[in-house]
């Protein structure tokens, strides 16, 4: 509890301190670490603790970001139509393609789940009207009315960080009431679960429906942040880099979406940014090639430490 | 933990960073993987050149160049931007080769007012209604090349034509430009996939259409594999091939070979232009690189020896932005392509020439200048800029 | 439409198929017997083809250069397997997901410190020309020769898997992987075996295509997506449901890309109707998976019973 209440503490200190060194970059950067723990902690959600391996989350993801500009794009500039607008499709998305994947097991389910993620990327990638390949740049961030200036800075990040506190706190009462001790169930013996009587189907998909919602609550934060959006961002490798977030922070940790996309983009900007001496002698040009390390960790990690780094902080077992 | 340690992290950076108020800093991105590196590649090697041989310097200044490469990536290139852009406070940024990475990063750069100068990219929204003050080109419209191919095809006599460009801004400008003045008739006007590699299909029905001509802007790899597939496909022989200088210069003529022998293109610039700005440059980078200058290389030092003017022009006060502006307008430098000037909305007006593939002196494939297309050409779309 | 054109886009979509099944024929064998999930099988394609283009340069000879890839993947690939990759069978599907997805990053960076992030590898002169195969059509000769290779290699298989008896212990370890072992084959040897087999079709589907795409970093995760559906709609562990399914896909992408956009171009702009096409195609080919997995959720040919 103690360490909850510090690391809040320094999140919300964080930006206060960068703008009394007038470096606004890294708050921005750090308002883009807490969107991705927002779409991590979404994946973690039907991954961790739902246990299932969607590799098409990038789909929700993306959808609530293109949903977002689009409607930016059309005029509605308001970010509490915008982003609840957001949720709601993605939740759809998430309703429709749940509702066929989860009736496949195992590898099928994967593969469905990351054929539909596929398709949404075509479709998006045709579709001229909104930029297609070349993405949709947006004027201006999603207005937050209130007299709050979503362009500044340290206001955004406020407010991102207020979605995840808010987000985590609803993950930590989910984990603990009823519907998250049957997903539990659900995750550690499908079969066991089914047999005590368990709706075993409606839960994971109200899991997964869940966990595509607040993805494209992500996305949403994603576009608007950046003022631009692009089919990249439904990609299933940007599935495959939100798991990789997962996994390093701790799959079916609270935490763990927060740690692992602030593992993963501060090391890959440390790499880009500050040349270490040492390795540089070793192989010239490394900042060039962080993929290599990114994917060294996350072999080790896979391989010899499968909790990620919430994982080597806490005690508790978790049935692999 | 890790935000404290990222805080700490940068407090120190951000320490050590703190620049000297006397030196210009350059954010150059560009695509330097890839089947399509060759261009940026090209254009990075001209603008480097251009700085070693004034000393290193802009304008008199010390020049400290960032180059970043953007892997054919949108969202990347926007990265860089922002970092070089917020975090490094770039005094210029540069060095884009394709339209769609420019839309995406650029806008980085003037809205937070500093000026971007395309060594290549520059897509007809921008010479019209979105003109933009930081935005200065030191290349050509987009159309440029195209329309100046399409006055040729139509002069040639080519009853109809058979279009082929990838699907982004600088695509559809391109094949827009060469409809402008092409007087015969459209075979078909087709867009494939950006960094699309195989063509077979596209070349059977071109096969299928029998025209009169077939004219395709497919810059770097594409156009590559594209001439490549359609020699294999035996199509040289039977359907006369038109490109925009760009599709047929040292990139694609190296690797492709002579099959390009005869080959007409458009361009506002060769390298046998007799000027003395134009054979210093090509003496100076065969020396550097051991290669020839591509029309990309040109471009890339014609964008050095533009900021460089300007600089000069503001005796090195880089911080007043404006007057940045209104130095760089006046274009006070020795182009390689002759003299320049920029249209109202800081595009280059200029002339455009008809080039053949041939040989040098040497046997290397050159393309050699055989006539003019266009005197003083601007673009279509200056009346919509309100930019004066 | 033409008879000469719809013969010319269905040679190109046999080509497109055949090379596909290529690397579907060495996921499904990998996938069915060592019921491992291996997202690396497309930068052992990639890796295949940079092996290609140093090696048809060394030695000056497209044909040697290929083979040599063909003989140095199968080797790496079994290297692979040996030290890394069989410490997964055992783990999960996610774990087995994860490592594999770490392995392309691995690789994409090591091909791009040792080779940079692209190789030239160009198609040998004496096949750079057409073949006049019927009056009236000229088909590029390279991609004959793919053609004819890729059916080679298809009869190849289907003998190693139904006249052999190590294509025996494969089907047997295919369809009941336990029983195999409780039989006493050797099963470590048939493993390594196989993903050698796995990475050889997958460096001469590489080499064949280099040339005609481009080898580049990054190249092997379009494609293994593509194999994925295929060998989801062949049915895992089954050589024949990998051609059927290639097949398939190839017909159904250049329908997509070759006459789709002609279709669209009766009611669209231009830029839409090129656009439509090849979104639609691939659209179709996921929507092809997800309605045989429908009716047959083992694929139209299960190899397990």
């Amino acid at each position: 509890m103690k360490t909850v209440a510090a690391v809040i503490v320094l999140l919300v200190a964080y930006p206060l301190a960068m703008s009394a060194v007038d470096n606004l970059f890294y708050v921005s950067f750090a308002s883009r670490v807490l969107i991705y723990a927002i779409a991590a902690t979404s994946l973690n959600l039907a991954l961790g603790y739902g246990g299932m391996i969607s590799f098409g989350h990038a789909a929700f993801v993306g959808t609530g970001a293109y949903v977002a500009s689009i409607l930016f794009a059309e005029g509605v500039t308001s970010a509490w139509l915008e982003w609840p607008a957001a949720i709601a499709v993605s939740a759809l998305a998430a309703a429709a393609i749940g509702a066929v994947s989860l009736r496949t097991r195992g590898v099928y389910f994967i593969m469905i789940t990351l054929a539909f993620a596929q398709m949404m990327f075509y479709l998006v990638t045709s579709m001229k009207a909104y930029g297609g390949d070349e993405g949709l740049s947006l004027p201006g961030r999603a207005e937050l009315g209130l007299g709050l200036d979503a362009g500044n800075e340290v206001t955004f990040y406020y407010v991102v960080l207020g979605l995840l506190l808010a987000l985590l706190y609803a993950l930590h009462r989910l984990a603990r009431a009823r519907f998250g001790r049957v997903v539990t169930a659900i995750r550690e013996n499908e079969v066991r679960a089914e047999a005590i009587g368990f709706p075993v189907y409606r839960t994971k998909l109200a899991c997964f429906v869940i966990a595509g919602a607040a993805g494209g609550l992500a996305g949403a934060l994603l576009a608007s942040h950046g003022k631009y959006v692009n089919p990249n961002v439904l990609h299933w490798i940007q599935s495959g880099t939100l798991m990789i977030m997962v996994i390093i922070g701790g799959v079916g940790h609270l935490w763990g979406g927060l740690i692992g996309a602030a593992a993963l983009l501060t090391l890959e900007h440390l790499i880009a940014e500050y040349p270490v001496d040492w390795l540089a002698r070793l192989a010239p040009n490394y900042q060039q090639h962080a993929g290599l390390g990114v994917g060294l960790v996350l072999l080790l990690i896979v391989l010899f430490a499968p909790q990620g780094i919430a994982g080597l902080f806490t005690r508790r077992a978790r049935a692999p | 933990m890790s935000k404290k340690f990222l805080a700490v992290i940068a407090a120190a950076a951000l320490a050590l960073s703190a620049q000297a108020a006397d030196r210009i800093k350059v954010g150059f991105i560009s695509t330097l993987s890839g089947p399509s590196a060759a261009l940026g590649v090209d254009i990075r090697d001209g603008f480097q050149l251009a700085v070693k041989m004034n000393g290193g310097k802009l304008g008199g200044v010390p020049a400290e160049v960032l180059v970043g490469d953007d892997q054919f990536k949108p969202d990347v290139g926007r990265q860089l931007a922002e970092r070089y852009v917020r975090l490094e406070k770039v005094n210029f940024l540069t060095g884009i080769v394709f339209s769609n990475i420019l839309l995406a990063a650029a806008p980085m750069a003037w809205d937070n007012k500093i000026i971007y100068v395309s060594p290549n990219a520059a897509p007809s929204p921008l010479a019209g209604k979105q003109c933009n003050p930081y935005f200065f080109v030191a290349s050509w419209p987009n159309d440029a090349y195209h329309e100046a191919a399409g006055k040729h095809a139509t002069d040639k006599g080519y009853k109809s034509a058979y279009l082929i460009a990838p699907n982004y801004q600088a695509g559809k400008d391109s094949l827009a430009g060469f409809k402008r003045f092409y007087k015969g008739t459209i075979a078909a006007e087709v867009y494939t996939q950006l960094g699309q590699l195989d063509y077979a299909a596209e070349l059977a029905q071109v096969r299928a259409a029998k025209p009169d001509a077939l004219y395709i802007f497919l810059p770097g790899g594409m156009g590559i594999n594209f001439i490549k597939q359609f020699v294999a496909a035996g199509m040289s022989k039977d359907i006369p091939l038109i490109v925009p200088g760009f599709g047929d210069d040292q990139d694609i003529l190296r690797p492709v070979g002579e099959a390009t022998l005869g080959l007409f293109d458009s361009a506002h610039w060769a390298l046998d232009f007799d000027n003395a700005a134009n054979r210093k440059f090509v003496a100076a980078f065969e020396k550097e690189f051991n290669r020839l200058p591509s029309v990309f290389a040109a471009q890339g030092y014609d964008t050095a020896l533009l900021i460089d003017g300007a600089v000069r022009d503001v005796k090195g006060k880089v911080e007043d932005v404006q007057a940045v502006r209104k130095a760089m307008k006046a274009a006070h430098f020795e182009s390689v392509r002759g003299a320049f000037k920029f249209n109202r909305n800081q595009m280059p007006i200029q002339n455009y020439y008809l080039r053949v593939v041939g040989k040098d002196a040497q046997g290397r494939l050159v393309n050699k200048t055989i006539g003019t297309i266009f005197k003083d050409r601007g673009d279509a779309y200056v009346q919509d800029c309100p930019m004066k | 439409m033409s008879w000469i054109l719809i013969l010319e886009q269905s040679l190109n979509g046999l080509q497109f198929g055949l090379m596909l099944f290529l690397l579907a024929a060495g996921l499904t064998l990998v996938f069915g017997i060592m019921d491992m999930i291996n997202l690396a099988h497309g930068s052992l394609y990639m890796v295949g083809a940079f092996l290609a283009a140093t090696l048809v340069q060394a030695t000056g000879s497209f044909a040697a250069g290929v083979l040599l890839a063909i003989a140095a993947s199968a080797a790496f690939g079994m290297l692979l397997e040996v030290s890394l990759l069989r410490r997964l069978y055992t783990r999960d599907h996610l774990s087995q997901v994860l490592a594999t997805f770490a392995l392309i990053l691995i690789l994409n960076e090591a091909v791009r410190l040792v080779w940079g992030s692209d190789a030239p590898l160009s198609m040998p002169a004496a096949l750079s020309g057409p073949v006049e195969l019927i009056p009236g059509l000229m088909y590029p000769s390279y991609r004959l020769v793919i053609i004819v290779v890729g059916l080679a290699v298809a009869a190849a298989l289907f003998l190693l898997v139904t006249k052999t008896r190590m294509g025996m212990l494969v089907r047997a370890g295919a369809s009941n992987r336990e029983m195999a072992l409780a039989m006493g084959v050797n099963i470590r040897a048939l493993f390594t075996a196989v993903f050698g087999i796995g990475a050889a079709l997958c460096a001469l589907a590489g080499s064949l295509l280099g040339p005609l795409l481009a080898v580049q970093v990054g190249m092997g995760e379009n494609i293994l997506i593509l194999a994925f559906v295929v060998i989801v709609i062949g049915g895992i562990g089954s050589i024949r449901g990998a051609l059927v399914g290639s097949l398939l896909v190839g017909v159904v992408d250049t329908i997509g890309r070759a006459f789709l956009p002609i279709l669209f171009g009766l009611f669209f702009q231009p830029r839409v109707a090129s656009a439509a096409g090849p979104a639609i195609a691939s659209v179709a080919i996921y929507l092809l998976m997800a309605v045989v997995l429908y009716f047959k959720p083992q694929g139209l040919f299960p190899a397990r019973g």
